[in-house]
């Protein structure tokens, strides 16, 4: 009935869809690109905000752990980046953010309600095991929100649920979520949280297994998630596999580990269909030139995961910046996000 | 008795494409062969100090692009889809004469403001920074019979590259008008101002049809089978916009009670009053007096500043207020368009002194008056070529005259002597 209706009005609002004009009542209405409205803003440190917002049409629920492309305009030119959403399962979804970097401290620091977001839907497997297991999360920084949205999707749920939190934070008053998880392990037996502060005590060294026996003894007995830094997650994929338990470590990155640039290795990169030539390094993503460039460039987790960004090469050649590979065949398909130009090369963008 | 060589000229009324493709990339220093007559006083140096000076607005515009900007875009297009959506309704709904009136005006305002300042400009990409998919040059479709994608090329690409080079810009004027005189004149050009005046209504359709390039087909550079897909998505086009103006709107006002011939006269209104109002704004732009023209040997070697400079001389603008230039789309500025396709239109008022101040200084001519003035002289423009230049009169006349008429003459000239 209602798409009967749509396509009815469609009629007279070729050569726009109807989704357009809905939006001018409707803010969450569009036909080309997800929105959600920011419901409820709230700090959690000086430096970090939780933001609820209320997704439009296409959103589907997310599991705990997940993580979505958040789109935000700041001076007019819209952004995106991924965030961990820090909501229990089956709640709306929430961000929260620690002011770093511009996207960042722009939500941080100036999201209101009201505001608009784009979206994409969520996505990710850093989530919770199917069966019932003890568990022990590795966290640190902002690496902790994920791991909030499993606790609080998991805690009041199961009471058989056993979990130990390892959070590491500079100061205490940096560190998220403090009272909440106070409250829940003083309500929940089968929560256990051990704060680390790094300023006071150092950092929780992975090089041997002699802190981690002696916060967590039975810590080989348990289905481990790290999220944090990136020396931190290799240190910890280290140790998970010298102790030979590579499969009960499960690791979420945020940031993309790449080879240092070649230098000389850039070039120049003619995006064909929008007829655009830009010079570029061998550092920078072809991604990034081309959104510098005005171009619009499909993208998704810009961390070379999910493959949204795939655009094919025309000609030239383009290095991968996590392997250092090259790709060289006409037609390729390139992940955008993770390659730079090395000599010049032809998209299809 | 010597025979002088034939001289070949190229006609250049005939429009092929260059073989030569010229990027936008175009060298600073250098020369072309020969300059404008109005520019011949500059040299190499002060040609290239004027084309880093206009890249240095640009630069400037560039990086004061920002959120007040992208807030301007958004009104423009809530405003126009406002217009369009309430007039419809009045239309339909309304039984009165002013009803009737207020409908028509406001989906025809809705219509300039969608087809000038926000299709025109967003197709040029001037809002393409913004990485809107909702507003960028890639997915805008416009109201308008004319794809957009058929526009781009025909428009950005084709129009804006070879401004005013006579034989090469294939602007509508130069392939079915005769607009300067350098374009040897035909007999065809006796019905000028006719063609002119039925393009003015028809304007949307004109533009489609020129879009398609049948001419180029004939002359072996465009294939037919890009030729039948640009005639299939003109006629998917087309049939959705006549579907909507004047089948669907004028069927939804007999759902009130209203006649089907009131709304269609509604909307055929609305779309002649669009189209009338973009070709008078157009054809301001680049014919009226002090516009000049250029040959291609003209912009061999053509260096950024040149470059700048031909579109300077090339263009007009038009005086007005704030609002006369938003329901222009900024064509009102002429000139600062043509020498900053690209960047955001509500920025070419504040460039525009700027650019004025730069033509002054190097000595080149600004051309801009109000649009009755402007209007004037293009319509005077176009009805003064109809007829062959005063020189050509008797080549013409002894080219053309049925040779009856000079066998009289002769026999009475025979008789008198």
């Amino acid at each position: 009935m209602k798409s009967v209706a749509l396509r009815a009005a469609a009629v007279f609002t070729h050569p726009a869809p109807p989704h357009d004009f809905i939006s001018l009542f409707n803010p969450l209405s569009s036909a080309r690109q997800m929105r959600g409205v920011v419901s409820a803003v709230r700090a959690e440190t000086t430096q970090s905000t939780t933001i609820a917002f209320r997704p439009g049409q296409g959103w589907s629920p997310h599991d705990a752990g997940q993580w979505a492309r958040i789109g935000v305009e700041i001076d007019g030119v819209r952004q995106w980046r991924s965030y961990s959403l820090s909501a229990a399962a089956g709640q709306d979804p929430e961000i929260t953010v620690t002011a770093c970097g511009k996207v960042s401290s722009h939500l941080a620091h100036h999201t209101r309600v009201g505001d608009v977001f784009f979206l994409a839907p969520p996505q990710g497997d850093f989530v919770l095991p199917s069966g019932p297991r003890p568990l022990l999360m590795l966290t640190a920084g902002s690496g902790i929100t994920p791991v909030m949205s499993m606790i609080r999707t998991l805690i009041p749920r199961r009471n058989d649920a056993d979990v130990v939190l390892l959070h590491s934070a500079r100061t205490r008053e940096s560190a998220l979520f403090c009272d909440e998880l106070a409250n829940l392990s003083a309500r929940h037996p089968g929560l256990h949280v051990v704060h680390r502060i790094t300023s006071e005590q150092g950092r929780i060294d992975l090089s041997s297994t002699a802190d981690l026996d002696a916060i967590c003894p039975d810590w080989r007995s348990r289905k481990t998630y790290v999220c944090g830094p990136t020396d931190m997650l290799d240190a910890a994929t280290q140790l998970w596999h010298d102790a030979d338990l590579p499969e009960s470590l499960t690791v979420e990155r945020f940031a993309v580990a790449t080879l240092p640039a070649v230098p000389g290795t850039g070039g120049r990169i003619t995006f064909e269909r929008s007829d655009r030539e830009v010079e570029s390094d061998g550092a920078t993503t072809l991604l990034e030139v081309g959104e510098e460039a005005g171009i619009l460039m499909p993208s998704g987790c810009r961390m070379g995961i999910c493959r949204t960004c795939l655009t094919p090469l025309l000609s030239g050649q383009v290095r991968d910046l996590r392997t250092g590979e090259i790709h060289s065949n006409e037609g390729d398909l390139i992940q955008t996000c993770i390659s730079a130009a090395a000599g010049d090369c032809h998209l299809d963008r | 008795m010597t025979i002088a060589p034939e001289t070949t000229t190229p006609d250049v009324r005939v429009a092929i494409p260059s073989s030569k493709k010229r990027t936008g990339v175009l060298p600073t220093t250098g020369a072309p062969l020969v300059r404008p007559d109005a520019a011949a006083h500059l040299d190499d140096a002060q040609v290239a100090a004027l084309g880093a000076e206009l890249d240095a607005i640009r630069d400037e515009v560039i990086a004061a692009r920002g959120a007040d900007d992208a807030a301007y875009i958004r009104r423009m297009i809530r405003i126009a889809r406002t217009l369009d959506v309430s007039g419809r309704i009045a239309l339909a709904v309304s039984k009165s004469r002013t009803g009737w009136l207020a409908g028509t005006g406001a989906i025809a305002l809705g219509k300039v403001l969608e087809n000038m300042e926000i299709g025109h400009n967003v197709l040029h990409g001037q809002w393409d920074w913004m990485r809107d998919p909702d507003i960028h040059s890639t997915t805008w479709e416009w109201d308008f019979v004319a794809p957009a994608r058929g526009w781009q090329h025909t428009h950005n690409d084709i129009h804006h590259t070879w401004t005013n080079v006579l034989g090469k810009d294939r602007d509508v004027g130069y392939n079915i008008l005769r607009v300067d005189h350098q374009q040897p004149w035909k007999p065809r050009d006796i019905a000028n101002p006719v063609v002119n005046l039925m393009l003015a209504p028809l304007f949307e359709w004109g533009i489609a049809s020129y879009d398609l390039e049948w001419d180029m087909v004939g002359a072996g550079v465009k294939s037919k089978e890009d030729f039948k897909s640009d005639l299939n998505a003109l006629k998917q086009k087309a049939i959705r916009q006549v579907l909507k103006d004047y089948i669907a709107s004028p069927a939804a006002g007999m759902f009130f009670g209203n006649s089907f011939k009131r709304g269609l006269a509604g909307t055929v209104s609305a779309n002649m009053i669009r189209n009338i109002w973009a070709h008078s704004v157009i054809f301001c732009g680049h014919f009226p007096d002090g516009v000049d023209v250029f040959t291609e040997e003209m912009i061999d070697g053509e260096t950024r500043g040149d470059w700048y400079i031909r579109q300077m001389l090339g263009s007009a603008n038009l005086s007005g207020s704030r609002l006369f230039h938003i329901l222009t789309g900024n064509l009102s500025h002429q000139i600062e368009h043509h020498c900053f396709p690209d960047l955001p239109s509500n920025r070419y008022i504040e460039v525009a002194p700027r650019l004025r101040e730069v033509c002054d200084r190097y000595g080149l001519p600004y051309t801009t008056g109000p649009l009755p003035k402007q209007l004037f002289q293009t319509w005077k423009k176009i009805c003064q070529l109809a007829l062959p230049d005063e020189n050509r009169w008797e080549t013409m006349k002894s080219a053309y005259l049925p040779k009856m008429f000079k066998r009289s003459a002769a026999a009475s000239a025979a008789a008198v002597g």
